[in-house]
């Protein structure tokens, strides 16, 4: 079937227009991150007179006694324990929830499961609890909030993909002699995995890219997460947007990344979690 | 037989996550409305009544948040349903470099939020930025996007929109998507043209995606703060501060209490509006 005149204008006017509104901001970033701190500042598109480009990065990465590198740490090990601890208690959670669902309790668990969607949480009071049982400022602290405000969306999805899975399968593993937990660690759960990865990519990108919880919850450059590097540079730097731009490019590396491998994963699961029925 | 079963399905593999989610969410959440009255220093309270709530709503600089939280959040969420409408409609049509197209526009939603906000206030400066160059170049003296005090907000509204489209449009895409394909024949051979098949088939059809877009949209805009603090920080003046930016600066002052009743204040603006919207679009959701 040839394509026909209207649809190639139609085609190449569309193309333009994501160029100009996605992709030229990505160009000015990266091309200025290039740049000299001076040319920087004029915060324009020309190509980089002097190529500044490793000077920069190295500047990024070493500055400060490697807050930016420590900050990537950080990062990385709140990213992967939030997902593990959230992977095993939001399963095992949606799990029950779907099989029980219309008994009494589960009604009022799914009402408190919408607010936690919806409510923000209170912040000041959080840190409250954080202190009283010793967490605040610390790594476990801060991802036991993540893991509690990731919960609902996670627990959500789990227990949707959950109703696919037929009731004879737990049915006969009951019959020939398992028990509960071990029908969902041997037989349930890896049938999750769809919805697994799913979530794994999701909070990921959600957990890293993360600003309000580290910032409230972390404080100290100690324990800077890669958002909160962003936010000092910008005190730091002031006038070296250089910088500032580099430490964007590398900070937006991992989400890519993913996005590049998950592309398609990452859209089948936000309209999986999204749209219901 | 179920009956029989439903004790293997124990509460007690629900109890880890409860307990997470009951420790640092629900209890925080139910102790704000009693820290809420006090002025309070995390380790010691004195009960105030009503003084945080009155101090909210008589500064200026606090009760312009509640009426910018409400601006903001309308602007967003009706800017995203409208376009990521249009999107969707045009992604799911037959055009050329569709694959591309959805994933260049999917893309800013997993950016940082703090680093979009860096990178567009730079591009919004008011004599350097891009945009204003590139409006210059065509004979239009743009504004100070981020400096005028009209126009502050809605600047930020708009990278918003830039960034969470996306999210949006994927969401309509599913919709439509799920919508069959043989009411399109029908209207087809009825002579109905594109513009009717989105009125009448399209339009009412992608109902429950929109009710997803509205209540996601709606909600993300009245809790937003990273973006207005990596763009704005509230200014110029208090112009454009919102909810979450005054409680941030309450609890950098010290404030605990302050900060804590304007938690409070997001939380019933939610309760009040989100819950019953929720309530309505479900209830008038038409069935496939």
């Amino acid at each position: 079937m040839s394509r026909s005149k209207s649809q190639w204008v139609t085609g190449l006017i569309s193309l333009l227009l994501s160029t100009l509104i996605f992709w030229v901001p990505f160009y000015f970033v990266i091309m200025n991150s290039f740049k000299n701190s001076a040319e920087a500042s004029l915060f324009n598109m020309a190509l980089p007179t002097a190529f500044e480009a490793l000077n920069n990065y190295k500047t990024v990465l070493t500055a400060d006694d490697y807050m930016v590198v420590r900050a990537f740490y950080n990062s990385t090990v709140l990213t992967v324990f939030s997902i593990v601890v959230l992977v095993i208690v939001c399963s095992m959670a949606g799990f029950v929830l779907q099989r029980r669902e219309g008994g009494r309790a589960s009604s009022l668990i799914n009402f408190l499961i919408l607010t936690g969607l919806m409510i923000p949480p209170a912040i000041v009071p959080t840190i409250w609890v954080l202190n009283g049982i010793g967490l605040f400022k610390t790594m476990t602290g801060l991802t036991l909030v993540e893991v509690a405000l990731h919960f609902p969306f996670a627990a959500i999805l789990y227990k949707a993909f959950m109703a696919t899975i037929p009731k004879e399968l737990d049915e006969s593993a009951f019959i020939d002699g398992c028990g509960g937990l071990r029908l969902f660690f041997s037989i349930v759960f890896p049938l999750l995995k769809p919805v697994t990865s799913t979530i794994v990519v999701l909070t990921a990108v959600g957990i890293f890219n993360d600003f309000v919880n580290p910032l409230y919850f972390l404080p100290g450059s100690e324990n800077a997460t890669v958002q909160l590097t962003l936010y000092n540079f910008t005190s730091i730097y002031k006038t070296e947007w250089n910088l500032l731009f580099a430490d964007i490019v590398l900070i937006s590396i991992p989400p890519l990344v993913l996005f590049l491998f998950f592309n398609k994963k990452i859209v089948a699961g936000m309209t999986a979690g999204a749209v219901k029925g | 037989m179920t009956q029989v079963f439903k004790n293997k399905y124990s509460y007690a593999l629900l109890l880890p996550a409860g307990i997470i989610y009951f420790v640092f969410y629900l209890l925080p959440t139910i102790m704000s409305v009693f820290f809420s009255l006090t002025r309070w220093t995390l380790t010691k309270w004195e009960f105030i009544g009503l003084e945080n709530f009155q101090m909210f709503f008589s500064e200026d600089s606090l009760s312009i948040g509640f009426r910018n939280t409400l601006i903001y959040a309308v602007v967003t969420c009706g800017l995203k349903v409208i376009l990521g409408l249009l999107l969707g409609t045009f992604l799911t049509s037959r055009i050329l470099f569709k694959d591309y197209l959805r994933s260049v526009i999917f893309f800013p939603t997993l950016l940082s939020t703090i680093a979009v906000g860096i990178a567009f206030s730079s591009m919004m400066h008011p004599t350097e930025g891009i945009i204003n160059k590139a409006l210059a170049a065509v004979g239009i003296s743009g504004p100070d996007w981020l400096g005028d005090v009209k126009l502050a907000l809605l600047s930020v509204a708009f990278v918003d929109v830039w960034k969470g489209v996306g999210i949006a449009t994927v969401i309509y895409i599913a919709g439509i998507l799920s919508i069959p394909q043989h009411y399109y024949e029908a209207l087809k051979i009825d002579g109905g043209n594109n513009f009717d098949s989105f009125r009448h088939i399209t339009l009412p059809l992608s109902r429950p995606a929109m009710n997803s877009v509205i209540i996601l949209a709606f909600i993300g805009g009245l809790r937003s703060f990273d973006l207005i603090w990596a763009m704005t920080k509230g200014g110029p003046g208090f112009t454009t501060d919102l909810i979450a930016s005054i409680i941030y600066k309450q609890y950098q002052a010290g404030f605990y209490g302050l900060a804590t009743a304007g938690n409070v204040i997001l939380f019933i603006v939610v309760s009040v509006l989100a819950f019953p919207l929720y309530k309505f679009l479900n209830r008038s959701e038409v069935d496939l």
